[in-house]
Order: structure tokens, then C-alpha cells, then sequence
């Protein structure tokens, strides 16, 4: 699904196109043979990304982590990980039609996040990322670069955390 | 709103992210048939409830995920402290000679 950008000078908004989403959970001691088999050396600070060639993988808890890939990449990650499973034991979830991913980007990103965000997002670093709240909404925030974040929204709370984003795009838009 | 420190994240948090879970520290008794019913009952529902510090359990739900304990003042809402499920519980008096 590819809704209609919106946006004015200062802030847009997007859906984005589908992409592969899995959940990864492995002990932190066995977290090579994950790197291995998601070809990245995945990171070990919550809230550190990482991405190299499509791949991109972003820890959210202790023994947790977000990866994004391709779509077309998807079933042979998920081969890989199966394959990894005799050294290592582990949980994989594909997680690709649980969540829609928004895009929201431009000079005044992070003052529009505030709307419903509850963070200090002048500390969040470019190339991280946390789960979080939109309102009562959970979410996975990540922030791209200092005006470009992404918010990970189940589906089932899609129509809310998108309206109430386009409330705050009419209002920005009027000034308010 | 509070800010709650996790000890996981090892960030200070809006309240908003965290749920409560009750008292610390209360394990559960190993064979449970051995007890009497007062002390299965007190075991599932007597909780020492004080004014001031308290141990309590919190959960980090709409962030990492983990349970972790703190120490936290009833009375103020002050934390004085967050620690990892599974640790002691730290000493006060070390805690506020360090303040
Ligand atoms: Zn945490």
C-alpha cells in the first residue's frame, strides 16, 4: 500500500514501500552466528543500528533486535537463520505485513514528532533506533539522520497514528 | 511525569514507556504444599506497603522489554535508585552518602 505523500515546506509524510521485517531473539553470547547468518555484525547497544548493502539491523533489548532487507531477500534470510539454528538456538519472526513504516522527513521532523512522542528526541542520535510510544500507540522509532526519522506502526494502529499525524501536518502547515 | 532510569537501556525514560509490577524481592516459596494456607495467603497478598523507601518491580514494556527493580520513595516519588531483576537490593545508607 502506498498512500498519498503529504507534506508542506517544513515536514513530509509517506508510507513506505513494503520492505522484510524480522524479529530476532538469540542469546548475546551466540550473537556472531546471528551476524553470520544475516551477513552484519549485528550491534550490541540497545538502541545501536547498523546497516550494509540493504541490510540493515537495529538492537531494541538485551537479547533483541529489528532487521530490515529487501523484500525479494526475505525467504533465503529466513533459510539462513533455519540452517543457523543447529549451532545456535534462536528465535526468528517475520514480522514483514505486521507493520506499516512512515516516513517523516524535513527541517522541522523532530519538533513535529513531539506532537505524540514522549522522548527527548534532541538526544536520539542519528542511525538509532527505540521502541516506544506515538500516543498509546507502540511503535519502533528510528532516526535516519537529524531530519529524518521512520516509525514502525502495527498495522492495527495504523488509522490512528496516521490521523493524528495528519492533524499535526494541517496544523503545522497553518502555523499553529 | 517521572523520569525512570533503565538499567537495561541504560537511559533515563518518560514514565509513559514503563509499567508497574508491585513489590520486589518476593520469592516464590519452593514447595508450596508444605505451607499453610496463611502463609500461601500471605505470600500472595500481604505486601509491606511502607511510607517511604520501597523495592519495587517495574517493566520497561514499551522499550526493551525487561523487568528491573527500584527503589523508590512513596512518599516523594523520588527514585533513588534502578537495578537488574535478580540483584540485591542495594544499600540505602551507601546510596544517599553518595548523594
Ligand atoms: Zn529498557
Amino acid at each position: 500500500m502506498n498512500a498519498p505523500v503529504k507534506s508542506f515546506d517544513a515536514v513530509s509524510v509517506a508510507v513506505l514501500p513494503p520492505v522484510a521485517r524480522l524479529n530476532l531473539r538469540i542469546a548475546p553470547a551466540n550473537l556472531a552466528v546471528a551476524s553470520a547468518a544475516f551477513g552484519l555484525t549485528l550491534p550490541t547497544k540497545i538502541g545501536q543500528g547498523v546497516a550494509k548493502k540493504g541490510h540493515a539491523a537495529w538492537c531494541l533489548g538485551p537479547d533483541e533486535w529489528l532487521l530490515h532487507a529487501p523484500e525479494a531477500d526475505q525467504a533465503a534470510i529466513v533459510a539462513d537463520f533455519t540452517a543457523a539454528r543447529v549451532k545456535a538456538p534462536h528465535s526468528l519472526t517475520v514480522i514483514s505485513d505486521r507493520e506499516f513504516t512512515i516516513a517523516i522527513t524535513g527541517p522541522r521532523a523532530q519538533e513535529f514528532l513531539s506532537v505524540a512522542c514522549p522522548l527527548d528526541l534532541s538526544r536520539m542520535a542519528p542511525g538509532t533506533a527505540k521502541r516506544t510510544l506515538f500516543d498509546t500507540a507502540q511503535v519502533v522509532l528510528i532516526r535516519d539522520a537529524d531530519d529524518a526519522f521512520r516509525i514502525e506502526v502495527w498495522r492495527s494502529f495504523f488509522p490512528h497514528v496516521s490521523d493524528l499525524l495528519d492533524i499535526a501536518l494541517r496544523e503545522f502547515a497553518c502555523g499553529l | 511525569m517521572l523520569l525512570i532510569h533503565c538499567p537495561y537501556c541504560d537511559d533515563t525514560l518518560p514514565e509513559l514507556e514503563f509499567a508497574y509490577a508491585g513489590e520486589a524481592h518476593i520469592a516464590r516459596p519452593a514447595d508450596p504444599s508444605k505451607l499453610s494456607d496463611e502463609e500461601w495467603r500471605d505470600f500472595l497478598f500481604i505486601r509491606s506497603n511502607p511510607r517511604g523507601l520501597h523495592a519495587e518491580r517495574w517493566r520497561h514494556i514499551n522499550g526493551c522489554g525487561r523487568f528491573f527493580n527500584a527503589l523508590r520513595d512513596t512518599v516523594s516519588d523520588r527514585f533513588l535508585t534502578t537495578y537488574p531483576a535478580g540483584h540485591p537490593r542495594p544499600d540505602v545508607t551507601k546510596l544517599e552518602a553518595a548523594e
